[in-house]
């Protein structure tokens, strides 16, 4: 067992930290806006909208009672976040006795050091990685590159990804932002292959299946994510639809799992229940191609495996969110169902939100683990339509909890000086019924005057005017002026 | 939301109108269809003159104890009624499900807020839920196709989707109701969104009124005045054929003597005001 990375203190990330981890989701604003003018985005953003929805709603239609599935699923978490201690404890205890290491690592720059020290004792060459958002929260493939090692993502989103060498804009469709031609003359730029038909999608998948069979066996550590940690086992488990983590995990001498502290659950019975809403809600599936457990390295009499497992838990602020306001949100299976029905992600597509999580869960996650001020943006990137709470599989409160960090925005003094000021101008004002009313006068009558309407239109309304008219009130007065008039008269 | 307390099933409820804040600005034709119809379903209505905006500014916008303060008023204002009626979705979830959020840590308040919340009621909601109105139909929309938006407060927040429906069905005889491809999706104002991103907003509700124009409705209805707002201000920039726009009161009201919410400026020449059949609204050159 290694120990020395066990957290000790909760300290906030610094300034370096921050600037690594958060460098775009400051500019959310403007990174929404070009991608709102990004065609071939915006081509790809259509295609892949309609279908996870509508996969999504079968799925549920087709079991007796989802919300009976999606309570168990919340008690499960409910019940761990409680005794998160008691579980994180059983789970390294059963690792070790299974033969394998775990890793405690505060921040994610702990993380890719834990990472570097075991391929450099291995003097490792190669790696492969499985889909794991833990590693993109700690940039871990530079980390491995800066260090001379050759890193493959051997998931199919991943793999393009990073041959384009972007970040991921879904957490479960990484590519998802890709149209077939980007992907086909990507793949026709990095593979020397000569002149080949790559019409087809499948023709696609071939060439990466056997451009990455190669990278499987060559490679001396297999880098994988992990869906739940299993604490009463040990083991950590995965959901695929490639069978890519299994080649990862599996051939290697090596097979590390990244995970964070909230993934793990008491036992296989936890476990199915989450199995039970995760996939209907990412892919629309009763449950994905492959669940894999990996449960420690290979016993002297098994054929195959890795000789050594390594289990690295991360927190990155998330035992600052237990028994904080946000601890919900460590319910997030990440399944990516309040992107997908997500009107603000629908339009502008996953990397305007600068950071490794996008959509609403990423728009309270950014915030929680980089910094609110780095990413001030994004808990606004909500019209609070709601409809992100009601697919949620967890029940997680998204837009209160977006409206929490709205508070602290402003607690902070983090919202921009004419904002707060109008806001509380107008909160103070309908605190004075009189002043509110004789306002609304004067704004009828201003508006009632096309001069004056043209002023307003062209330099206090124009965030409003310049794609939508301004509403009028096509009668005498405001109700107030008029009920009052009526009420008078019939007295009269 | 309460049932009708036994105490008032033999008299007059009286309801207190909470206008809004919109509505009184910019629809004050909606909040006199409200009157309308509550009197025919044979409530008492009285409009406190003191009220003024539910706070939901405020509130969704980290000002949270301004919001507070706000709530405390409201239900000051209109806790002495038997039942407050709201023109709006949104702001009925203010008062009946935030207000007892945010005073949840006042024992006192909270209980205050509780109570307002019960007899806190969405206009269609009420009269269908709440009073099972029998309510006058009318004929001034026969022959039109009526589409309906669900407001995300009313579909999500207040879990109210068949009874504006019902209504439409009910009371505007002869019409034909046609629903929107999506259902669900949100039409971009989110309040101070749409001015906070006005371009995401914009590309929210450009789909939103495709997806209306391609239902071919002669009128549009929702009991939102914010995304009535929203969709009508894009419709007017963009339209090139006229489509009535309203507060759902105003058709089941049958209160259309004022125009639709949406001009329509870039009318072609196929396509002039004197086209469309007027039903009694007396603004329809304009459209």
């Amino acid at each position: 067992m290694v120990m020395h990375y066990k957290p000790t203190s909760q300290e906030t990330p610094s300034d370096s930290e921050l600037k690594n981890s958060s460098h775009q989701a400051l500019f959310f604003k403007a990174q929404s806006s070009d991608a709102l003018l990004d065609e071939t985005l915006q081509e790809a953003l259509k295609k892949a909208k309609g279908g996870f929805i509508e996969k999504r709603s079968q799925a549920i239609a087709d079991v007796e009672s989802f919300d009976s599935y999606k309570q168990q699923a919340q008690l499960v978490k409910n019940h761990t976040l409680d005794h998160l201690a008691y579980y994180l404890t059983q789970f390294e205890e059963n690792v070790v006795k299974n033969g394998g290491h775990v890793h405690w690592a505060s921040t994610p720059e702990q993380l890719n050091n834990i990472i570097l020290h075991i391929c450099e004792r291995r003097d490792a060459k190669f790696v492969t990685k499985g889909k794991s958002m833990i590693s993109e929260e700690a940039n871990l493939n530079e980390a491995l590159e800066a260090a001379g090692i050759d890193v493959t993502e051997t998931d199919l989103g991943e793999y393009i990804i990073q041959l384009a060498k972007e970040p991921p804009s879904h957490i479960i469709v990484p590519a998802i932002h890709k149209t077939r031609q980007q992907v086909e003359a990507l793949f026709r730029e990095t593979h020397d292959l000569g002149e080949r038909d790559l019409d087809k999608i499948s023709a696609l998948v071939d060439e990466a299946r056997l451009q990455l069979r190669q990278k499987f066996l060559d490679a001396d550590v297999g880098i994988t994510g992990a869906n739940m940690l299993i604490a009463d086992t040990g083991s950590a488990m995965l959901v695929t639809n490639e069978g890519n983590g299994d080649l990862t995990a599996t051939l290697p001498k090596v097979h590390i799992v990244t995970a964070s502290i909230e993934k793990v659950i008491p036992d296989l019975e936890s476990a199915s229940a989450i199995l039970r809403v995760l996939a209907r809600s990412a892919t629309g599936q009763p449950i994905t191609s492959y669940t894999s457990l990996f449960s420690g390295p290979r016993d002297i009499e098994d054929l195959d495996g890795p000789d050594e497992f390594h289990v690295i838990l991360l927190d990155n602020q998330r035992s600052q969110m237990l028994g904080s306001p946000f601890e919900e949100m460590l319910k997030c299976i990440k399944c990516g169902a309040c992107l997908n029905h997500c009107p603000v992600y629908s339009a502008v597509g996953g990397h305007a939100y600068g950071w490794v999580y996008p959509g609403p869960m990423g728009s309270v996650l950014t915030p929680l683990m980089t910094g609110l001020k780095q990413s001030s943006d994004l808990p606004n990137a909500s019209t609070f339509c709601g409809r992100c709470e009601e697919v949620c599989p967890m029940g997680i409160p998204l837009p209160e909890l977006l409206r929490q960090l709205r508070n602290r925005e402003h607690e902070e003094h983090l919202t921009p000086w004419k904002t707060r000021f109008s806001l509380q101008s107008f909160m103070w004002t309908i605190q004075h019924p009189r002043l509110f009313h004789w306002l609304t006068k004067m704004t009828r009558l201003i508006l009632s005057n096309s001069t004056l309407t043209h002023f307003f239109e062209k330099h206090l309304f124009t965030s409003w005017y310049n794609s939508k008219e301004l509403p009028k009130n096509h009668s005498k007065g405001t109700f107030m002026e008029q009920y009052k008039q009526n009420s008078k008269q019939k007295k009269k | 939301m309460a049932s009708v307390p036994n105490t008032l099933q033999s008299t007059t409820p009286k309801v207190a109108l909470f206008v809004t804040c919109l509505v009184n600005q910019f629809r004050p034709n909606a909040a006199f269809a409200a009157i309308s119809l509550l009197e025919h379903a044979g409530c008492d209505v009285i409009v406190p003159e003191a009220q003024t905006c539910c706070g939901q500014p405020g509130y969704n916008n980290g000002l949270r104890n301004a919001a507070k303060e706000t709530a405390k008023s409201t239900i000051k204002l209109l806790e002495h009624y038997d039942y407050v009626v709201l023109p709006s979705g949104s702001c009925t979830g203010m008062l009946s499900k935030h207000y007892p959020t945010l005073l949840s840590d006042d024992k006192a308040w909270k209980k205050r807020a509780d109570n307002l919340s019960n007899k806190t009621w969405e206009l269609c909601q009420f009269l269908v839920e709440c009073l099972d109105a029998e309510l006058p139909p009318h004929s001034g929309l026969e022959g039109k196709t009526i589409s309906y938006q669900d407001s995300c407060s009313c579909k999500r927040e207040l879990k109210n989707t068949s009874a504006p429906r019902q209504l439409i069905n009910q009371l505007c005889i002869g019409s034909n109701v046609v629903e929107l491809n999506d259902t669900e999706s949100c039409c971009g104002f989110g309040g101070t969104f749409s001015v906070k991103y006005p371009d995401i907003s914009k590309r929210l509700v450009s789909e939103k009124s495709q997806d209306i124009r391609s239902t071919g409705a002669d009128v549009l209805v929702s009991a939102d005045l914010g995304c009535l707002m929203n969709i009508a201000g894009y419709t007017s920039r963009t339209a090139t054929s006229p489509i009535e726009i309203r507060h759902i009161a105003e058709i089941l009201a049958n209160k259309r003597d004022v125009p639709s919410m949406a001009t329509c400026s870039l009318a072609g020449s196929g396509v002039s005001g004197s086209d469309v059949s007027d039903n009694g609204a007396s603004g329809s050159k304009k459209w």
